[in-house]
């Protein structure tokens, strides 16, 4: 009696903790990307390529497009959907010269006063020999450290995995926005399951210690707005999500229209400087 | 009578050590060098600032070393020193990380893992922060993001040079995506730190990764490394996993980055106070 209740509970196994779901949806294979979203909800969209030092990479997308007929700066991460292409776009994880080319395009963007959207989507920044040579922890602190500087309105919104370090590096907004189903963390679950557990696979409840969903950054005074999804994911009905998203854009681009360049800078940076507000 | 004798009849009678100890200890009195896998003396190991006698390997040093070494007279007025962190996460482990906090104040009289000081350096007044590697790491949370700010705050309100001291794995796991931000934070008033003009020298020791080396660490108007101190945004055994296979001999050590462009020099521990000063003698002038 014993085994056979044993193989039933194996056979059905429990349903994922809210945080864990969380995960799974942002990692869903069908969920809309960042070109996806680009392709709804702007027009025009000319994108520019390479970092003027290195080389282009493909796992992060920039350009200029207009958004309801005003130009605009799209500078975003985006992974693939088949084999191929996710090995194009190296999985969503950006090289230093990724994280180089995404700071031209918003300094020409700041150069021409052009606001900046960012669209966050990374397992995290690529870990690898090569990225080390080239310095990937100083593309990511460059990028930080100047886009506080950007004298226009850049709202950056996590649309899927907002992988720590990787995605913080075009997150550095006026507005930061995630979309309900998105998760923005320091590191990874598995990662952290490893680390703490020994165990990679007990990331579920590591996902939950992490304090990762949308609504946890909120209540942690992290990001401002969370933008809904569809019923069921993004996936089910990505023209929906892109147009809920397009709705908090138009809204929040013409509260920041009215602010001049120090103003946002200062705008930022005092959103910033708030941030983590947590000792005693 | 014979040269030896078994029995000592008046061993019972010797004084007892209190609470059955052994005085004489042998324990902790020597440690063997990581690089020339020599036996080295403790005590002389301590009176060299750490670093091995026998072949100048840098070992680690905690903050309050670190400030003596660099600092006139060892002298400094200490900021923002009870900070503790309010674990906004409420995070759990294998122990909650309130406990894991209470161990790591217990063993190192800090607060968290950054002094936050003012001193002077040759007689140049500058602030410093400085990592201290015991304190869980010497990891970045709420506390070292705020202290940090708060320090290039202070620089700007008087127009001090800037100096910190890395020696970290990175952003603080415990306090999850706060801990990212302030990664934000600290880089975002390194901006306004460089608007100003004031300068800012960040010294990378063994070791500084991840979130640290990805934000201010490298954001120094010099970057300078101790000699062999593991530098890198990703640890070693992240890129072991991620390409599958081993990492080349001295990969992300200093004398590595500095040839790849990303070090402005590698000054060893006992030069650095000089190579800082006129430094910045030459920048804040």
């Amino acid at each position: 009696m014993d085994g056979n209740e044993a193989t039933t509970e194996q056979a059905l196994p429990p349903e994922p903790g809210p945080a864990w779901r969380r995960v799974l949806l942002a990692r869903h294979p069908k969920r809309p990307h960042s070109l996806d979203y680009i392709e709804r909800i702007f027009t025009n969209f000319q994108e520019i390529h390479g970092d003027r030092a290195f080389g282009d990479d493909a796992a992060i997308v920039a350009g200029m497009a207009r958004f309801e007929d005003a130009p605009i700066v799209v500078v975003a991460e985006q992974k693939g959907r088949d084999t191929k292409q996710r090995m194009y776009r190296n999985f969503g994880m950006p090289k230093p010269e990724g994280y180089r080319k995404a700071l031209r395009a918003m300094q020409l963007a700041a150069k021409f006063g052009r606001p900046i959207v960012t669209l966050l989507d990374t397992p995290g920044a690529y870990p690898g020999i090569d990225a080390e040579e080239r310095g990937q922890a100083e593309a990511i602190a460059r990028n930080l450290r100047e886009m506080a500087r950007l004298s226009v309105p850049v709202i950056a919104v996590c649309i899927g995995e907002g992988g720590s370090g990787g995605a913080l590096a075009l997150g550095v907004g006026n507005v930061v926005l995630m979309l309900e189903n998105a998760v923005y963390s320091v590191i990874s679950p598995e990662s952290c399951a490893s680390i703490i557990y020994r165990d990679s696979g007990k990331a579920e409840s590591a996902a939950a210690s992490l304090r990762l969903t949308a609504e946890d950054l909120l209540q942690l005074g992290l990001i401002d707005h969370i933008v809904p999804e569809p019923v069921g994911g993004a996936q089910e009905d990505p023209a929906l999500a892109a147009e809920n998203l397009r709705l908090h854009l138009r809204r929040h681009l013409s509260e920041l229209a009215s602010m001049n360049g120090p103003e946002l800078i200062s705008h930022r940076y005092e959103k910033f400087r708030k941030m983590g507000d947590c000792f005693v | 009578m014979s040269w030896f004798r078994r029995d000592i009849p008046d061993r019972e009678k010797l004084p007892r050590p209190e609470n059955g100890e052994r005085k004489v200890k042998t324990e902790g009195l020597w440690q063997k060098c990581d690089k020339c896998r020599q036996i080295i003396w403790k005590k002389e190991l301590e009176t060299n600032w750490n670093i091995c006698p026998k072949c100048t390997n840098h070992f680690r040093i905690d903050a309050p070393t670190r400030l003596r070494l660099l600092l006139d007279g060892g002298e400094f007025q200490e900021f923002d020193h009870g900070l503790v962190s309010s674990d906004p996460l409420a995070f759990v482990d294998s122990k909650p990380y309130t406990e894991r906090l209470k161990a790591a104040q217990a063993e190192t009289g800090l607060c968290d893992a950054v002094i936050a000081a003012e001193g002077n350096i040759d007689g140049l007044p500058v602030e410093i922060c400085v990592h201290d590697p015991r304190f869980i790491g010497g990891s970045l949370g709420a506390v070292v993001g705020e202290k940090i700010a708060r320090a290039i705050e202070r620089c700007l309100a008087t127009r001090k040079p800037l100096v910190i001291v890395s020696a970290s794995g990175g952003a603080r796991m415990q306090e999850g995506a706060v801990s990212l931000m302030q990664m934000a934070k600290i880089s975002s008033a390194l901006m306004r730190l460089d608007e100003a003009r004031l300068p800012y020298i960040s010294i990378l020791t063994d070791p500084t990764t991840g979130g640290v080396t990805a934000s201010y660490a490298m954001l120094g108007d010099l970057n300078i490394a101790e000699p062999g101190a593991l530098i890198g945004f990703a640890g070693p055994r992240v890129i072991e996993q991620t390409i599958r296979q081993k990492l080349p001999e001295g990969f992300q050590r200093s004398e590595f980055l500095l040839q790849h462009g990303m070090l402005d020099a590698v000054v060893p521990r006992l030069e650095m106070k000089a190579f800082v000063s006129q430094a910045l003698r030459f920048l804040a002038a």
